[in-house]
């Protein structure tokens, strides 16, 4: 990182806060059985979808995973349409429909939510021909985890993307764990960006808990899509604070090793690197903090106030309505 | 149709074909993709010469990555286009099955009516031709199970080539099933063939003696079997469902109050099946018209067999369908 | 003060074990904190607290297993003298928030089909038990030569054939019950008896007679699509309609419900109607469905089907043998088009009922097939005149197109 553009920067944090703040409501309120279903939390990997959000457009499309309340935020979806959603609401983003793990929003191009691994990279590639095709310039960008490197739709969809120089932005949130079991005894080889090469594929690895390192490792990979270069393949090294989901003992992994990782909070990284550079102080923190939590906790008023989709529209959205006969 | 609508020779093949190039014609949205589509010219030969007319972008060749590439088709609707994605048999399509199911057949769901897939997939099915237990199965029914995709079967000539552009019309994912047996399949074709509908099943022989359900390429079996029984005084009535799903229940219905016996004849195995289906609707919606138990006609529940012989025997045959419906009428 | 409570972790969490307090009461807490420790089916749990304060007294000790959602300690959270925000503290499952479901997805299922044990162990096809109905063909007396032994629908055909023409054969004893009791057995004595109501009838009663077709397509409709919601066993026949709208039309024509006793009329209020059975060895008994102007369909089709059966296994009540007000005669499925009956002293009139069949039918100068029935009134002349009895039969077609109101 060269320079600091204090608004930029502060932008950011409040982003990841938002993340932050609104995981750990969502948590409290899968507690108090508001929220049901499987719940996965993103908190410790804000860097991640806050810097690469960063680098693309309104026009670019996002397909993101199931582990994505983050990815939906930093996008640009309302906290209250997510929390609704979760709550099962008709006011949620899909009329309740999709739950925590299947949040979908056209207006901000996010495809989904998807929960089964890997399962939206080929929708990924599927997009970008779309748009190469057509000849719009635009990227789209599918976010995963170092479980779906494991899967035959990861290779698939390299090997497609390359071969057709689609431009699609492979973003690896490797969080060392697909979902209980070590990175170490999944894959032969570890180093994840290095499978891009084999398809001759740019890549590159970047330290997922600085947001600022990813936002310029993002801007540089998506500068190379956008200038025809074919695809890229990000790999950003996070880790999640919390469990896998909500019912989880995380027997797979020891309190030193989370707590060794806390250290490295990308919240408080920001907030420390703004600090000492005397552009950002415990004030400001304080009303950032405020803010926040004013946001979420509007967002749990919303999602309470909403309304449930009766019972009659159960099998709408099956197969379209606008059907021509 | 017109009395004076000219007619030509072509076959099941070349009306698939034209149904493709009609649609490319069309539609610049349209693409074709899929395993040896284009240098190669189809594995049935479908696609044959379609490369040079329309190019490597538009018949666009694919790395044998069936859930790879039907991903991208979906993904390609998302963004779009309008694409036909090309499965070499239905027993591959079983490696893009979680594409189908988790994301073509339930994106429109999950979004809450934001994102709908115009995505048509076409596949060979069926067993007739010797290739064993590995590119002979008829998983359509499965398919069938679905909600969220439209399940076709043409059988006809006509079906064959006005299916496709009717499918590319429809917000939805839809899924052809071309039974590898009717490629070759020989017949006259309106010079003007276009577009049919894709919701009604059709009555492809009037009979008031007994109501024959089938689809795809067992509709000949029954058509030649009705002419068989036809002889005897027995007047079959063959209904050929074009449409697994959603399966238009009034137009056998309405047969079977009229005949009130029912076989139905499915290339599919017996147990789970779209057979099993359509006569469970038969029992809920026209119990009181049934003179006689629904009786069915399936493929042996084998894997197919590769020996000519086994595999004939394992499917269903015009000589078991005629002594099936001989012995039901003897039956009353 | 609020509550902390037993956390779901999981929608397949219905318990948990408090293993240990984390926290003693009193401590000042932080949000985020692990206070507890709880035991599930997938192991130990830290539990955290969602908001800053001061833990209250336990109310659930270690080693008791709870449900989710029960309060395990109360809990002072630091907002509550700025702001009374209970959402920071985890609130009991709310049990009842949840949409009702169950009552409106029975909308939206499949209808399943009633399986309800149809008519004993004769094996007959559903669409030849149909059909027997319709044609009042009774199934013991069918010999199936479907599967098995099975009746199929050409049984019936066959039976009913032969029943019409049995029932031509012995047609003189149509339409009058014997003045006898039904424990006195069939055959010549009641064939005397027959003879004798016959001939006192046609002796004292000057009868004249009325008669006029009726459009039955809408009774018909209707009564079709009403027996789609029933099984079977619950269908209702067109006779039952056509009671009841005799009923229907004594009450708007009350002179042709009664006796003629003392050579007067004696009109009565309660409508019973005799109704005529067949019986298996010869010989006709009308005994009466009681109140068929106030009972409901249904209770009809139970209370004709009964008496059909106690009449011809002889069990009929006394009462049954001398309450009919009137009676009906209904010769329809014997495939007779019309009826003229000989009525019963001391009734005064007779309704006749034929064939409901598909006849040309005229209206609005269009011709057309219709489903018709030609319905016929026998009536004493001492007691009513030709007046009276036309305007019977008008209320009894106006009653028959109006089928839902009946």
């Amino acid at each position: 990182m060269t320079t600091l553009d204090k608004k930029h920067a502060i932008r950011l944090l409040r982003q990841m806060l938002l993340i932050r703040r609104f995981e750990e409501k969502s948590a409290e309120m899968y507690s108090a059985t508001k929220i049901r279903g499987f719940l996965h939390l993103y908190i410790g990997e804000e860097a991640v979808a806050v810097g690469v959000m960063a680098t693309l457009t309104p026009e670019d499309a996002v397909v993101a995973t199931y582990r994505e309340h983050g990815q939906a935020l930093a996008r640009g979806m309302s906290a209250d349409s997510i929390m609704a959603e979760m709550f099962g609401k008709k006011e949620g983003c899909c009329l309740g429909r999709g739950g925590s793990m299947h949040l979908f929003d056209a207006a901000t191009r996010f495809y989904g939510g998807n929960a089964i691994v890997a399962g939206g990279l080929p929708l990924a590639v599927g997009l970008a021909l779309a748009d190469s095709m057509q000849g719009r310039n635009r990227v789209t960008c599918c976010f995963f985890g170092d479980g779906a490197v494991a899967e035959g739709d990861f290779h698939e969809s390299m090997n497609l993307a390359s071969l057709w120089r689609l431009p699609v932005l492979f973003l690896c949130e490797n969080n060392l764990y697909a979902m209980g079991t070590a990175l170490r005894y999944t894959q032969a080889n570890q180093d994840i960006a290095a499978k891009g090469p084999c398809y001759g594929m740019a890549s590159a690895v970047v330290d997922g808990m600085d947001v600022m390192a990813v936002e310029e490792a993002a801007h540089a990979a998506v500068s190379h899509i956008r200038s025809g270069q074919g695809p890229y393949l990000l790999e950003c090294r996070t880790y999640r604070f919390r469990p896998h989901s909500m019912f989880d003992t995380e027997q797979y992994r020891t309190k030193a090793e989370v707590e060794e990782w806390k250290k490295r909070d990308p919240i408080e990284l920001l907030a420390e690197r703004l600090t000492e550079a005397g552009l950002f102080n415990n004030e400001e923190r304080q009303s950032l903090e405020q803010d926040v939590s004013a946001e979420v906790e509007a967002s749990v008023a919303f999602a309470e106030a909403g309304t449930w989709e009766a019972v009659e529209d159960l099998t709408r959205f099956v197969y379209s309505e606008r059907r021509k006969v | 149709m017109n009395q004076q609508t000219a007619l030509r020779t072509i076959t099941y093949r070349g009306a698939v074909r034209e149904a493709l190039c009609d649609a490319l014609r069309r539609d610049e949205r349209v693409f074709l993709m899929g395993e040896d589509v284009g240098h190669y010219g189809g594995c049935y030969a479908v696609s044959k010469g379609m490369l040079t007319e329309f190019g490597p972008e538009r018949i666009r060749d694919t790395p044998l990555c069936e859930s790879g590439y039907v991903g991208a088709g979906i993904g390609a609707a998302l963004g779009g286009m309008r694409p036909i994605v090309e499965v070499m048999t239905v027993n591959f399509s079983l490696l893009a099955l979680d594409q189908i199911v988790n994301n073509a057949a339930t994106l429109l769901h999950m979004s809450g009516g934001q994102f709908n897939v115009p995505l048509v997939i076409r596949m060979a099915t069926g067993a007739g031709k010797q290739l064993a237990a590995q590119h002979a199965h008829s998983f359509e029914g499965w398919y069938a199970h679905i909600p969220g995709i439209r399940v076709l079967s043409p059988a006809t000539l006509e079906d064959a080539r006005g299916m496709l552009w009717t499918a590319l019309e429809d917000p939805d994912p839809v899924l052809i099933f071309e039974n590898n047996t009717l490629y070759n399949m020989e017949g006259t074709l309106a010079e003007d063939a276009g577009p049919v509908n894709i919701d009604h099943a059709a009555v492809r022989r009037p009979g008031r003696d007994i109501t024959l359900i089938t689809y795809s390429a067992s509709l000949f079996k029954s058509l030649d079997a009705a002419e068989i029984l036809a002889r005897d005084g027995i007047e079959v009535e063959v209904i050929d469902l074009r449409t697994l799903r959603p399966l238009d229940d009034a137009t056998y219905i309405a047969s079977i109050a009229k005949t009130h016996r029912v076989l139905i004849v499915d290339e599919g195995w017996r147990s789970g099946s779209l057979s099993a289906e359509i006569s469970a609707r038969i029992t809920e919606q026209a119990f009181y018209e049934l003179d006689l138990p629904v009786e069915r006609l399936c493929t042996a529940e084998v894997p197919i067999p590769y020996a000519g012989h086994m595999e004939e025997a394992a499917l269903p045959q015009v000589d078991t369908i005629v002594a099936i419906i001989r012995r039901m009428m003897d039956n009353g | 003060m609020g509550d902390f409570c037993m956390p779901s972790l999981g929608a397949d969490m219905e318990t948990g074990k408090l293993v240990e307090w984390v926290v003693v009461p009193g401590q000042r807490v932080r949000r985020g904190d692990i206070v507890a420790l709880v035991e599930t089916q997938k192991g130990l749990f830290e539990i955290e607290i969602f908001a800053d304060g001061i833990m209250g007294e336990p109310l659930v000790q270690a080693g008791q297993t709870v449900p989710v959602g029960t309060v395990l300690a109360h809990f002072q959270s630091d907002q509550e003298s700025s702001r009374t925000d209970e959402d920071l503290i985890i609130p009991p499952p709310p049990v009842e928030q949840q949409p009702s479901v169950p009552e409106a997805s029975s909308e939206v299922l499949p209808p399943t089909p009633q399986v309800k044990p149809v008519l004993g162990r004769i094996a007959c096809s559903p669409s030849a038990r149909r059909l027997a109905m319709e044609l009042g063909v009774d199934l013991a007396n069918v010999q199936g030569t479907g599967p098995n032994g099975a009746i199929r629908r050409e049984d019936i055909e066959q039976a009913a054939q032969h029943q019409k023409i049995e029932q031509e054969d012995d047609a003189p004893g149509r339409g009058l019950p014997p003045e006898t009791t039904a424990d006195e057995t069939p055959g010549s004595a009641m064939r005397r008896a027959i003879a004798a109501a016959v001939s006192r009838s046609n002796q004292d009663i000057p009868h004249y007679y009325l008669e006029t077709d009726i459009d039955m397509s809408r009774p018909l409709q209707w009564l079709e699509e009403e027996n789609r919601k029933r099984s079977m066993r619950e269908r209702i026949l067109p006779v039952v309609l056509l009671l009841k709208a005799v009923a229907k039309a004594l009450h708007d024509v009350p002179d042709l419900n009664g006796f003629w006793q003392e050579d007067r009329l004696q009109p009565k209020t309660d409508i019973h109607i005799g109704f005529a059975v067949a019986l298996r060895d010869g010989g006709l008994i009308a005994p009466a469905i009681h109140h068929v102007g106030t009972r409901n369909l249904d209770d009809l089709m139970q209370a004709m089907a009964d008496l059909i059966e106690r009449t011809r296994a002889g069990r009929l009540r006394s009462s049954e043998m001398t309450d009919s007000t009137i009676t009906v005669t209904n010769l329809g499925d014997r495939g007779v088009k019309t009826v003229f009956g000989v009525i019963y002293p001391p009734q005064v009139a007779l309704v006749g009922l034929g064939r409901i069949s598909e006849r040309p039918w005229a209206e609005n100068g269009m011709l057309g097939a219709r489903r018709c029935l030609t319905a016929t009134l026998a009536a004493d002349h001492r007691a009513t005149d030709g007046h009276k009895g036309a305007l019977f039969l008008d209320a009894f077609n106006r009653h028959l197109q109006h089928p839902e109101a009946l």
